[in-house]
């Protein structure tokens, strides 16, 4: 019988929604285990750091690497993979973009340790104390990986060849991206493996989509009453749909929610952030100043809106010091 | 000869951990250290964004138990708001919810926790997993175990939008009401799901009671912790997942305090160790007193032996009868065996499906308005649920213009870290002596935090495995003088 072709999984700064989100193939789980030989998958699975590193340079076929690059420790494990594998697939938000984890990039590691460790209200009265690197205890030394400032996509640290997006992706993407690389129907290298369309062109509520879209105000989620049937965006309600790619079935908005964007942009966007915005002013219609300033306080936090899983990746970035809490 | 034994990495766990155990010159254990590597800092980046889009960013916490953060964060919206919700909102919240703890708890009784006992603790490690649980139990258990888990996760998709990273929640209500014609299949749902959730009872009986040496691991001391014990209850101190006020028993199971979750902070403190990035809570009123048990010590537990322990009876009755026999057969309440935790969280899952089927029956869900608009003016909130591993509480406060400028959250695992580090520490020192270690004693010292399901389910959602080990004994000088390995 010809050897299977061996894959891995890992996960770095994530919440093990995308672990699920491999479990979530339920039946189909069971074809995957079939054709590959899973030869390394800590969450599941008993082979450890040197089973990997004693395999030949390129002995996998490809590497699943979801979480985004938080601590030391996920930057050596990616390097080890990348040079182990064939194929790199950056699996899910965190990993394709920084995703939520990536929010953290406002702030950076002495303010998020000030904070943690020092003046959220429930650490104790003369707290204080806050984890190390290294650290003696009376019986010993004990060593934890390095908490970084800045929170980085996976294709920041290595290479990486394809990119499955979403918070986490569907079933049905994983299973087609599996499906693909057991076929050797690989698009190009560096291929998002996701509707090469924005979300919209999926969206059951599409043809409610006007032809020209002119909004005269807009509304936060929480005050206004959604009409299930009709464009979310139509009804003022921000929906980053038209900036975000597809693939994911409109799932948010079968909740009645609007997009949120974990999908990325489209193939011809970089920036997600930047062509939300771009996007949003062009379907505004305003004319004065002071109309369009009404309308933007339904938009409080520009970059937790329009940047919610790309911080990392955007070209926005931190150039001065970080808030403090008080 | 002293030296040191690292277990690194440990799996099966959402997220990573280390165990760093010390011998002495005996080969006998000095002391075992539980670390949790992992921080990504929630509290400081929820500050500036809008507040309703809290519960969409804090389920990233974690994505095995998203539902839980979701809610909390949403109940701390109502209250942050204002808001009362409808009533069809609130059941339709607390339906979900329940549809949530039933398939995570049943997941854990298969996956993780369970094939300790039904293939045994000691048994070959190969086995030791979730494919030796269908062997033994056979292959209609694993595939209805797939079906149910499906159906459920079908539920939270149709109302939530997504089952990792539900969308569905608002202050004041949820985004989408329950339709006549997904009642009728939502009740069908309900009968195999009850019927399911007994089913896993039975086993759990046959399996783990009908075998009297796993009686005796469960009540060995190895395993035993005497702790404060907390956990959410209703108004006539019945368990409860999604609303309540928070109540703690004494080690001898007498009540310390009741409260509502917006006093936490009158009642509960965090201590941070240099060696973890994990915080430990424990009760304000008597204080930190280090890794210690008994009543004079602030370290409580959650999670389901907490949850059983904290309260008065269960509010369904196939459950309540269950909770009758789990104190009768060991020995009265409260009990102080951390593998109980296994029996406790079966109890769990026959309220979470009774409790299903009683909303969905209940005409009242169909009630179209589920949302309350909010017209306050926002300044504070505070919400808590019991998430599948324990108390779990979400604190924002707010700008005018409903902009978090604060947030704080004590999550569930975060509650157990002290008697976890406990446990795992008394076990190695049970376990290990004069240097000896074997397949058999690891995992019996991995038991001891698995029980707790660390929110490390998604460890064991899919393939078989358990957890791999690799362990190092290094002499004073830094030198490799023993690998131990369990293989895959």
């Amino acid at each position: 019988m010809a050897e299977k072709p061996k894959v891995a999984f890992y996960w770095c700064a994530s919440c093990g929604g995308c672990e699920e989100a491999v479990v979530d193939l339920a039946d189909g789980i069971l074809e995957v285990v079939g054709a590959v030989d899973i030869v390394f998958w800590p969450v599941a699975l008993d082979f450890k750091v040197p089973d990997v590193e004693a395999l030949p340079d390129g002995g996998l076929a490809a590497s699943f690497i979801n979480g985004a690059i938080r601590l030391s420790e996920q930057e050596e494990m990616a390097r080890l993979l990348r040079r182990k594998s064939k194929y790199v697939i950056a699996f899910g938000s965190c990993s394709h973009m920084g995703g939520v984890p990536g929010l953290a990039n406002l702030w950076d590691k002495k303010s998020i340790f000030d904070w943690y460790y020092h003046k959220a209200p429930s650490v104790e009265d003369g707290g204080g104390r806050e984890p190390r690197e290294s650290v003696e205890v009376p019986e010993g030394r004990l060593e934890l990986p390095a908490f970084w400032d800045t929170v980085k996509t996976l294709d920041q640290v290595i290479p990486v060849d394809y990119y499955l997006p979403g918070c986490p992706p569907t079933p049905k993407l994983v299973a087609n991206a599996v499906g693909a690389l057991l076929r050797g129907e690989l698009p190009p290298k560096g291929a998002v493996l996701a509707s090469p369309r924005a979300l919209c062109h999926e969206c059951p509520l599409n043809d409610t989509k006007p032809e020209k879209l002119l909004l005269k105000d807009l509304k936060r989620i929480h005050l206004t009453t959604v009409d299930p049937t009709k464009c979310l965006l139509a009804q003022g309600i921000l929906c980053l749909g038209p900036a975000t790619r597809g693939g994911c079935e409109a799932l948010c908005i079968q909740a009645n929610m609007p997009c949120t964007g974990c999908f990325g942009p489209t193939d011809e966007v970089r920036d997600q952030g930047g062509k939300a915005i771009s996007y949003l002013s062009s379907i505004l219609d305003f004319d004065e100043a002071s109309e369009i300033e009404r309308a933007l306080e339904a938009i409080p936090d520009p970059v937790g809106t329009f940047y919610r899983y790309s911080l990392p990746r955007a070209y926005l970035r931190r150039t001065r010091e970080v808030k403090r809490h008080a | 000869m002293r030296s040191q034994v690292v277990i690194n990495p440990i799996s099966r766990l959402e997220g990573h951990g280390k165990v760093t155990i010390f011998l002495d010159d005996n080969g006998d254990v000095s002391r075992a250290y539980f670390q949790v590597p992992e921080l990504r800092g929630f509290e400081n980046f929820l500050v500036g964004r809008p507040a309703e889009d809290a519960p969409q960013i804090t389920s990233r916490i974690c994505g095995v138990c998203p539902t839980a953060h979701h809610t909390a964060s949403v109940k701390a919206l109502d209250d942050l708001f204002r808001v009362d919700p409808p009533p069809a909102a609130k059941m339709i919240r607390e339906m979900l919810y329940s549809a949530f703890m039933l398939e995570d708890h049943a997941l854990h009784l298969f996956f993780l926790g369970g094939p300790d006992f039904v293939v045994g603790p000691r048994a070959p490690k190969g086995e030791r997993n979730v494919l030796g649980v269908i062997q033994r139990a056979g292959l209609e258990i694993g595939k209805r175990v797939i079906e149910v888990r499906k159906e459920f996760r079908g539920v939270l998709t149709e109302l939530g939008g997504k089952v990792i990273h539900p969308a569905h929640g608002l202050p004041g209500g949820v985004a989408k009401a329950v339709t006549p014609e997904m009642q009728s299949r939502l009740e069908g749902i309900a009968d195999r799901g009850l019927e399911f959730a007994l089913f896993c009872m039975e086993l759990f009986e046959d399996v783990v009671l009908g075998n009297a040496d796993y009686v005796k691991l469960i009540t060995s001391d190895a395993y035993t912790h005497r702790t404060h014990y907390m956990g959410l209850v209703d108004d006539k101190n019945r368990e409860n997942f999604y609303d309540g006020e928070l109540r703690v028993v004494d080690p001898a199971g007498r009540q310390v305090v009741k409260f509502p979750a917006r006093a936490y902070l009158e009642h509960i403190a965090e201590h941070a160790e240099p060696w973890t990035y994990v915080k430990f809570p424990f009760l304000k009123s008597i204080g930190w007193k280090g890794f210690v048990d008994g009543a004079d010590s602030g370290v409580f537990s959650v999670a389901p032996l907490a949850r059983l322990n904290a309260c008065d009876d269960m509010a369904t009755p196939r459950a309540a009868e269950l909770y009758e026999k789990y104190f009768e057969t060991l020995g009265g309440k409260p009990v102080h065996h951390t593998l109980a935790n296994h029996w406790a969280r079966v109890i769990e899952i026959v309220y979470a499906a009774e409790r299903f089927r009683e909303l969905v029956r209940d005409p009242a869900i169909l009630d179209p308005m589920v949302r309350t608009l909010p017209t306050a003016t926002p300044q504070e909130g505070i919400g808590v649920v019991e998430a599948p591993r324990g108390v779990l509480i979400h604190h924002y406060k707010s700008d005018e213009n409903s902009v978090l400028t604060f947030a704080n959250l004590l999550v569930a695992t975060q509650h157990n870290a002290a008697r976890i580090a406990m446990s795992v520490d008394k076990a190695a020192r049970s376990m290990i002596h004069r240097g000896e270690i074997d397949d058999g004693i690891l995992n019996q010292i991995e038991m001891a935090f698995r029980a707790y399901d660390p929110c490390h389910a998604c460890a064991t959602h899919s393939l078989p495995g358990h957890m791999p080990l690799l362990v190092h004994v290094f002499d004073v000088g830094g030198d490799l003088v023993q690998e131990f390995r369990r293989d895959g």
